[in-house]
């Protein structure tokens, strides 16, 4: 707010031209007392928690870096990342599919994929997760087939999910691949009914002068989709994309309630044996947030990427301290005044 | 008897209760040019979006060089056309749009190339020949690689002028063409379309430029709400228009 009144007290006063010498003010800047108290507080807090991460002995940080880079350990972040990457890349294509799908000009196809959304939202993972684990209890068979018609092939639920499961990755765990392919399957599902949600958001953002153009030139649906509405949804769609796999990488842990050895689920097998808690929660977030910084700094070039004019383009710096848009905003809201005044 | 490029019998267009068009007949002979004037609201150009099949008719028959638009007959009874045909159809329609509606992520290239590879199937080589012969007719020679955004206004619906062009259209529609534009870019658009009109191109143009009407078109038509009021030379109803409605709007316009 201040830096809108400022600007426009400014306005005039630049547009009408004045010596140099008198724009040169020898004003007494507002001191912000207040800004001043909170920072001597914050850096205080650091202190003390810089000085206790340091000095209080149970943090076990001797044991912290013996297991960091253990083997458990590492096989448990290797699965971890894994399910993230599988499921979120499954989770990003099922999500396509439904908002094509919800932008239907076929109702029955747009009513069922917001079913699937309503459903799928509307209960937690958790219990999706253990819902999919036991659906051998609600169809102990499974048949292919045409419904009412012939089946061609006929078996237990979990001999048709593990084959799903090897064909994905074509990996043999030695955990087993079954609940490895619920936790796949749990994860990716529950993921497209968000991303269907992001992608629709983007599509719709699109001028409808695209798409009619498109028509016009005699191309068809799919083409138009494809050729000309997905990439320029694509820039819309990143952002948030970017956080849904943030999102992933941390919703992963959950998958410890299939008994599957993932990064969290590894650490705490090995403390409910050494009673080790502390140091091994330690080494699970360090390994999530380092994870998870990856991921941020890989998104911001993404980002940056799809960013049309090289002059919009800011460091990833500039982005961390956010000083870049308060500065651009205030200079763009300086032009405009300055051009309005000028008319 | 030639075929004409465009004949419209009787056609009706209503969205929800609302009629739009009340029964619409013209006809086009191939190479003429035909600009569509009259006040906002009237039709004209749901009208020139149902030529192309963008709006669907509620009534009437529709004929784009003797081929109905959108539907086939066989034995009385009209069949819907499948996306493809349609699609195939509109191929040989070329249109622009009132906010030029280039593709914002392709270059000018890309835009003019696009259509001509994955509609025609041409081969890229073949298509970037003969777009950059169109954008030197355009005078945009050298501008290729530009994005939509680093254009003007002019220069952007000249592209858009370009990349229906490069489908080598057999009737162009122009929509409003110059209505978004800066008053100093107007005269190069309608530089560009006034060579196509010499090039013998069939076009239907709604427009609001009289200048553009009196000097190339070879007809003029006037709707008013849903319905074609005066139609004839642009001479004749531009300066001795019979119908009152015709009389008071051009009063106003001219």
């Amino acid at each position: 707010m201040t830096r809108l009144d400022s600007n426009k007290e400014q306005g005039p006063i630049s547009s009408t031209p004045v010596s140099s010498e008198a724009t040169i003010l020898n004003a007494v800047p507002i001191r912000h007392y207040g800004r001043w108290i909170a920072t001597i507080f914050l850096l205080l807090v650091a202190m003390v928690m810089v000085k206790s991460l340091i000095t209080n002995p149970r943090f076990r940080w001797g044991i912290v870096g013996d297991y960091i880079t253990s083997e458990p350990i590492l096989d448990g972040l290797r699965l971890t990342l894994i399910l993230t990457v599988v499921a979120q890349l499954i989770g990003i294509l099922i999500g396509i599919i439904l908002a094509i799908m919800r932008l239907s000009s076929n109702r029955v196809l747009a009513r069922a994929a917001w079913i699937y959304i309503w459903f799928f939202r509307g209960t937690p993972l958790l219990v999706q997760l253990i819902f999919w684990y036991n659906i051998s209890a609600l169809y102990p068979e499974i048949a292919i087939g045409i419904p009412f018609g012939p089946t061609f092939w006929q078996g237990n639920a979990n001999d048709l999910i593990t084959p799903f499961a090897v064909a994905i990755l074509g990996l043999a765990l030695n955990e087993g691949a079954t609940p490895f392919a619920v936790a796949i399957l749990g994860l990716a599902l529950n993921e497209g009914a968000y991303m269907a949600e992001i992608v629709r958001g983007g599509i719709v953002g699109i001028d409808q002068g695209q798409s009619e153009s498109a028509k016009a030139l005699g191309m068809t649906h799919m083409q138009t989709l494809r050729r000309i509405i997905l990439p320029q949804a694509v820039k819309v769609i990143i952002p948030p994309t970017g956080n849904q796999t943030i999102l992933m990488l941390k919703t992963t842990s959950l998958v410890s309630v299939l008994a599957l050895a993932d990064l969290l689920y590894t650490a705490q097998t090995i403390y409910a044996r050494t009673f080790e808690t502390m140091p091994l929660l330690t080494v699970v977030s360090l390994w999530y947030l380092g994870i998870t910084s990856v991921l941020t700094f890989g998104q911001f070039f993404l980002e940056r990427h799809f960013t049309e004019g090289k002059q919009d383009r800011i460091t990833f710096t500039q982005r961390i301290t956010g000083r870049v848009s308060m500065s651009k905003s205030g200079s763009e809201l300086g032009q405009a005044e300055r051009a309005k005044h000028n008319d | 008897m030639i075929e004409p490029a465009l004949r419209v019998e009787a056609v009706r267009k209503s969205y929800g209760h609302v009629e739009v068009l009340k029964g619409i007949d013209m006809q086009v002979k191939p190479g003429e040019v035909a600009c569509l004037v009259g006040p906002s609201g009237s039709g004209k150009s749901t009208f020139l979006r149902c030529i192309n099949h963008l709006e669907k008719i509620n009534s009437g028959r529709l004929y784009v060089h003797g081929e109905l638009v959108g539907y086939q007959e066989k034995k009385g009874r009209l069949y819907e056309l499948s996306d493809r045909e349609v699609c195939r159809k509109r191929a040989e329609i070329g249109m622009v749009f009132q906010s030029f509606n280039l593709f914002q992520h392709m270059s000018v290239l890309e835009n003019i190339i696009e259509a001509p590879m994955k509609v025609l199937k041409t081969s890229k080589e073949e298509a970037v020949i003969y777009a950059r012969e169109l954008l030197e007719l355009v005078g945009l020679s050298g501008r290729e690689e530009s994005y939509p955004k680093q254009l003007s206004g002019g220069q952007q619906q000249r592209v858009a002028i370009t990349r229906a062009l490069a489908m080598r259209p057999k009737l162009m529609l122009f929509d409003e063409p110059t209505s978004a534009l800066d008053p100093e870019l107007v005269g190069e658009v309608l530089a560009a379309m006034q060579d196509l009109a010499n090039s013998g191109m069939t076009m239907i143009v709604v427009t609001h430029e009289m200048g553009f009407a009196r000097k190339v078109a070879d007809s003029v038509t006037f709707m008013d709400a849903g319905l074609i009021v005066e139609s004839g030379p642009p001479d004749q109803v531009l300066d001795n228009p019979q119908n009152e409605r015709t009389q008071s709007f051009f009063s106003k316009v001219l």
